[in-house]
């Protein structure tokens, strides 16, 4: 199968007033349809810029990325990725409804399917009978699900999330992990995200990218030996907990480099 | 409640230093009358003595207060004399320089925000405008509009306008510039166009920037009317009372006028509140 992302060599330079920052160094990564990528590691290696990239907000100095064959503007043209920011970023004036007719109503659908599409992602994020609500009405939970539902409206068929549940308490970002799975499993999106996190990614994904900064690079990419269905007790399994313990070597590894 | 005892105190202590500076001030006319006659006046003659003279130095709150009640309530709105009929004059011209005022300050920062040539050149411009006196500039534009035939409402309502857009300008630049990268982003992921980024992010975004400007936009439009009437000969307004009133030493006349225009512009200022008040409570932005 074609990969939905590939990214060969890619160097991203930043120039700043302080000279050059090499925020992306020699990337190499292939992600398959349906996969669930997550980025891990220290502030400052480039995982926001990767996923910036993948979404054209970024534009690489160096090596070539594609999504879903074609070049990253061209796949945003097409409506390829729905994009989840750190914070939920709704508008106050909109209602959550409204909210996630945004992009809607940005890309033309007829009214009568706006309100179709509102109905099922509200459902797909367990938010239906909210949408009359104002976000300002929501828990921080609430809101970020919203703005997942957002994300999905368009049909996408990449998610791309930057911290979604970075700003989230430990609690809630446990249910919002069990459900972004749920999610996963019956929308078969493609989805990168980008956390903190080592349970998180551990628990969440079937491919693992560790990272390290200065230059950012990826060193090492861990294939998830769990299944597909995963429950929160998993955590506590022998499996999970040398996943876990790979991971964090990844990013001692990196760390020990810069000193 | 609370909030009524400090007030009062206030304005309490303001009423009796301005009646101590009345005695003060208006002592001297009846001294001068006193040694006129040849009489003597001890202090507790001439206290009262000051307090309802006809042309006083300083009137007295109670003489303000009732030429102002007089004034407004006590004459035929049609009346030359009413001050509902000088208010109407000023205030139209105000409402009008407001708009326009209003107007030109949203095009202007539209174009600062969407034009890099005009976000150079405009906002220097701006400033300057601002720095020119009022009085300077008035009756330039009363001349030169009259000289092609415009006259009455519509040069008070430039003159009006002229003070108004600036604080319209500086605020609306901001607050389209408010949404910040992020959101900015999310647009761009849905390949929108400059036009829906203004119509659904900047314009709604720039709502309490706005409404922050019109509030000193609307004291200022007040301002601008009443000085636009100075030059023309005092004929009708506010301003013109103020005028006339300092012609014929009628002081009592001119506070009454300094207190109406001070009215009408809290009570503006309180109407656009309102209004701020509930535009930004329906749109979730109340703070
Ligand atoms: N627009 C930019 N201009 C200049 N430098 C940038 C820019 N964006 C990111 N950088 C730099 O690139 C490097 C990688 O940044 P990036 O935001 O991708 O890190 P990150 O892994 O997402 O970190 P965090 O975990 O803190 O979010 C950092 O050194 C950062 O300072
Ligand atoms: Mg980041």
């Amino acid at each position: 199968m074609a990969p939905v992302i590939e990214a060969k060599g890619l160097d991203l330079v930043f120039q700043t007033a302080d000279g050059p920052v090499h925020a992306l160094k020699d990337v190499n990564l292939t992600v398959g349809k349906g996969e669930f990528v997550s980025f891990i590691g220290p502030s400052g290696c480039g995982k926001t810029t990767f996923l910036r990239c993948v979404a054209a907000l970024e534009h690489p100095t160096g090596g070539t990325l594609t999504v879903n064959g074609m070049t990253p503007d061209q796949a945003r043209q097409a409506r390829a990725y729905g994009y989840v920011f750190q914070a939920a970023g709704l508008y106050p004036w909109r209602t959550i409804a409204g909210n996630i007719r945004l992009p809607l109503e940005i890309m033309g659908f007829s009214k009568a399917e706006q309100a179709e599409r509102v109905e099922r992602v509200l459902e797909l994020v367990e938010l239906a009978g909210f949408g009359k609500k104002f976000p300002w009405q929501l828990s921080g939970g609430m809101q970020q699900r919203a703005s997942i539902a957002r994300a999905l409206a368009f049909d996408a068929d990449i998610l791309l999330m930057d911290e979604p549940f970075g700003a989230l308490d430990e609690i809630v970002r446990d249910r919002l992990n069990e459900e972004l799975l749920k999610l996963w499993a019956r929308t078969e999106k493609t989805i990168g995200f980008v956390t903190h996190s080592i349970p998180e990614a551990v628990y969440l994904s079937t491919k693992i990218v560790v990272m390290s900064p200065r230059p950012g690079r990826i060193t090492d990419i861990i294939d998830s030996p769990l299944p597909k269905e995963r429950p929160l007790d998993i955590r506590d399994s022998r499996e999970f907990i040398e996943i876990a313990h790979r991971v964090r070597e990844g990013l001692r590894a990196g760390h020990g480099d810069e000193v | 409640m609370n909030r009524v005892l400090p007030v009062l105190t206030v304005i309490g202590v303001i009423v009796v230093l301005w009646y101590a500076a009345a005695v003060w001030m208006n002592r001297t006319w009846v001294y001068d009358q006193a040694a006129r006659d040849g009489a003597t006046v001890s202090f507790a003659e001439m206290v009262p003595a000051t307090l309802n003279q006809e042309r006083p130095v300083l009137p007295t709150p109670h003489q303000v207060v009732t030429e102002l009640v007089k004034s407004t309530f006590g004459m035929k709105v049609t009346s030359k004399k009413s001050l509902v009929y000088h208010g109407w004059v000023t205030l139209s011209a105000t409402l009008l320089g407001f708009a326009i005022g209003t107007g030109a300050g949203i095009l202007l920062a539209v174009g600062i925000i969407h034009n890099r040539a005009m976000d150079l050149s405009v906002m220097p411009w701006a400033i300057a405008s601002q720095t020119i006196p009022i009085l300077a500039i008035a009756p330039m534009i009363i001349v030169v509009l009259n000289s092609i035939g415009v006259q009455g409402l519509v040069p008070k309502a430039i003159i009006s306008a002229y003070l108004s857009f600036f604080p319209v300008v500086v605020g609306m630049v901001k607050g389209l510039r408010s949404p910040d990268a992020m959101q900015l982003d999310l647009l761009k992921t849905y390949n929108a166009t400059g036009g829906e980024v203004f119509g659904k992010l900047r314009l709604p975004s720039s709502m309490p920037y706005l409404f922050a400007s019109l509030k000193v936009g609307i004291a200022a439009s007040l301002v601008g009317a009443i000085v636009g009437e100075l030059p023309t000969g005092a004929v009708a307004g506010l301003g013109a009372r103020l005028l006339s009133g300092s012609y014929y030493g009628q002081t009592v006349q001119i506070w009454a006028a300094l207190f109406a225009a001070a009215l009408v512009a809290a009570a503006l200022v309180a109407i656009v509140g309102v209004i701020e008040g509930r535009v930004l409570k329906r749109m979730g932005m109340a703070r």
